[in-house]
């Protein structure tokens, strides 16, 4: 039943049940033009790409720890505790460094290196000590997400007021009409499909997933890959949150709450397989857009109660799963 | 700093609470139940309890507190049954985590012949609690329609964002429709914004791309409204709406006092209504004044002139 990337004639057919998700998020895109004209309008389409791009640069990182047969549900919480951390640094090192690009870089590198320091901690305890990732996740989760709550003190921290507007520009403009999160989830999408598809680093994730100790005999260093899903998982938790914070300037405890859920819906909606093996980065930023789209059309549409938004969200994401396994059982 | 001091505050109040009481001749012991500092409303609800018990003892060396605060309903009854058991408590301040499982536990400490005190959320049955301190839900709804009612014209349209859905927020929302009612103001959309920032971002930006034409958002909560505020700038629409709030977080309230034309008022839920409920408790216990009844704390409207006495730069909310 799973898949794997070896045998090639079994191509052709993945590419006939690809189209599930796709065709999903086509049916969605004519929905909302349909419902309301300014739904392909430049306002909307920039910002339902540019809100995507946190869950998309993170869901890009947990298509490599699921396809290596992991998962990692602190992400969320590592996403506020990150910013917190950032925002908190970036306020301490104003009066050395003034407000101006080297703090914002002096930020981005905190943010970087906190993101890669707890995807570090995560991966040393799944992978050398030997913990159910399910379990020491679990656990993260609820630390990063008390810390965040402690460092503000049950309150909200906020970035200097100045520096705020120095760093806004970060979220809110681009290149040519292009805003810098959608940018850089664009590239952290196209390097994350290469480092999937072309190089050994993808090919021996999607082995340890599919099987642990043929991947093992076969001279994978399996713990020192698990070992960069986690890390890689955490500095793109690390960027998200460079992009996140200019957006409101603040970091609190109900930050980033069930990010984590929504990354693994859009890597599984994207065809990813859950218990590993399996990986399509471009599939997952089909699923990250999927999500938002629903989001967007509904708060576009109003055409049912705003109480069942979170059922018909449900709704989509079985569907667009479904359409996929059929396809693939059909087969 | 602050956090080291919350250390340094339960260090003082375990101490004194487990020491012997000052030369008085009647001493009391006040157990504090609350949620802990999950979200800016709690960490202000915190700040104000530790606060008032810091100042209480103080002015009162008969009295000592107790003060627990919990991340779940169970741990709260565990909390409670301590202080029943082991501090041997006079009296109860409690702000239920939730109604249901913390009603019978409370029944028990007010058999038991302990002054109770309710703070905010009711219990499911009636008549347990000596006295009942609360916010004013229906009023925070009917202050924000009242001020939309009096500063729009007929025909202006409005848009509202609600919070995670709940009692509460119906109470808020129907007594806001109730008082702009007949005003010929147009609600053209409600959506959920569960008091958070981002989703409230979210929302914002949907509503500005789908109306051309928005007069004024109650956004019903002040983290909601920081990120409707952001959501406005980014489509540099700043100028053609006002933005309401709610519940007093004090970078609001600082600029409502600075003027800000986008945000014109407030409407008050005050964390510190754990301080009254305290306060009042302690009272009764020191002094022969009657403290027993309910005591709804009334949803203030916030303006420019009032907005100093509502600023508390202190509190983490």
């Amino acid at each position: 039943m799973s898949d794997t990337t070896l045998a090639a004639p079994k191509r052709r057919r993945l590419n006939l049940h690809v189209l599930g998700p796709v065709l999903a998020l086509v049916a969605l895109i004519i929905l909302g033009a349909s419902l309301n004209s300014n739904f392909l309008g430049y306002g909307n389409v920039t910002n339902v790409l540019a809100r995507s791009a946190f869950i998309g640069i993170i869901a890009v990182g947990m298509t490599f720890v699921i396809t290596a047969g992991g998962i990692d549900l602190s992400v969320g919480s590592m996403a506020a505790f990150v910013a917190g951390v950032m925002i908190m640094a970036m306020n301490s090192m104003i009066p050395t460094l003034g407000v101006g690009v080297p703090l914002i870089l002096a930020g981005m590198a905190v943010a970087l290196l906190a993101g890669l320091a707890a995807g570090l901690l995560n991966g040393f305890l799944i992978s050398k000590i030997g913990i159910e990732a399910f379990i020491v996740t679990l656990g993260s989760m609820g630390i990063y997400r008390s810390l965040v709550t402690w460092l503000a003190d049950g309150g909200t921290l906020s970035l200097d007021f100045e520096a705020r507007g120095f760093y806004r520009p970060v979220y809110y403009e681009g290149i040519l009409g292009v805003a810098w999160p959608i940018i850089v989830f664009a590239i952290v999408a196209i390097l994350g499909e290469l480092a999937m598809r072309h190089t050994p680093f993808g090919r021996h994730c999607a082995a340890i997933g599919a099987n642990e100790q043929v991947a093992k005999y076969s001279a994978v260093k399996v713990d020192r890959v698990r070992m960069g899903t986690y890390v890689l998982l955490g500095m793109l938790v690390g960027l998200a949150t460079i992009m996140y914070v200019p957006r409101l300037g603040s970091a609190s405890g109900s930050t980033g709450v069930l990010w984590e859920l929504e990354a693994i819906a859009a890597v599984i909606i994207g065809g990813t397989v859950l218990k590993g093996g399996f990986g399509r980065v471009w599939g997952t930023v089909v699923g990250v857009l999927i999500l938002s789209l629903i989001d967007n059309i509904l708060n576009l549409a109003s055409i049912v109660s705003p109480y069942l938004n979170g059922a018909i969200q449900g709704v989509i994401v079985i569907l667009a799963v479904i359409l996929q396994r059929d396809r693939k059982s059909a087969d | 700093m602050k956090r080291r001091d919350i250390f340094k505050g339960a260090a003082l109040g375990l101490a004194l609470a487990a020491g012997p009481a000052a030369a008085q001749d009647q001493t009391y012991t006040i157990g504090v139940a609350i949620p802990s500092a999950t979200h800016g409303f709690m960490g202000g609800l915190n700040y104000h309890a530790q606060d008032s018990i810091k100042r209480l003892e103080a002015t009162y060396p008969q009295l000592s507190f107790v003060l627990a605060t919990a991340g779940d309903a169970g741990k709260m009854v565990n909390d409670i049954e301590d202080m029943v058991a082991t501090r041997d408590i006079d009296a109860l301040v409690v702000l239920p985590f939730e109604s249901e499982p913390l009603t019978s536990p409370v029944q028990a400490v007010a058999e038991a012949g302990i002054w109770v005190t309710v703070v905010d959320r009711g219990l499911s049955v009636e008549g347990i609690e000596d006295l009942y301190v609360a916010g004013d839900n229906p009023g925070f709804g009917r202050t924000a329609g009242e001020y939309f009612a009096e500063n729009l014209n007929e025909g202006d349209n409005i848009v509202v964002l609600r919070g995670i859905p709940t009692t509460l927020d119906n109470e808020r929302v129907e007594a806001f429709q109730a008082a702009i009612e007949g005003s010929g103001i147009n609600v053209l959309d409600m959506q959920h914004g569960n008091w958070n920032r981002d989703d409230a971002f979210n929302v914002m930006q949907d509503f500005l791309s789908k109306h051309e034409d928005i007069d004024a958002v109650w956004a019903a909560d002040d983290d909601m409204a920081i990120g409707v505020l952001e959501a406005i700038a980014q489509a540099d629409r700043a100028e053609e709406m006002w933005v309401v709030g709610g519940a007093g977080m004090k970078e609001i309230i600082k600029r409502i006092m600075d003027g800000d034309p986008r945000l014109p008022v407030n409407v008050t839920y005050p964390p510190a209504q754990i301080a009254t409920a305290i306060e009042l408790t302690a009272l009764g216990l020191v002094s022969e004044t009657p403290v027993s009844g309910r005591f709804i704390i009334g949803s203030q409207l916030v303006t420019p002139e009032n907005a100093e006495s509502f600023y508390f730069p202190d509190s983490p909310f």
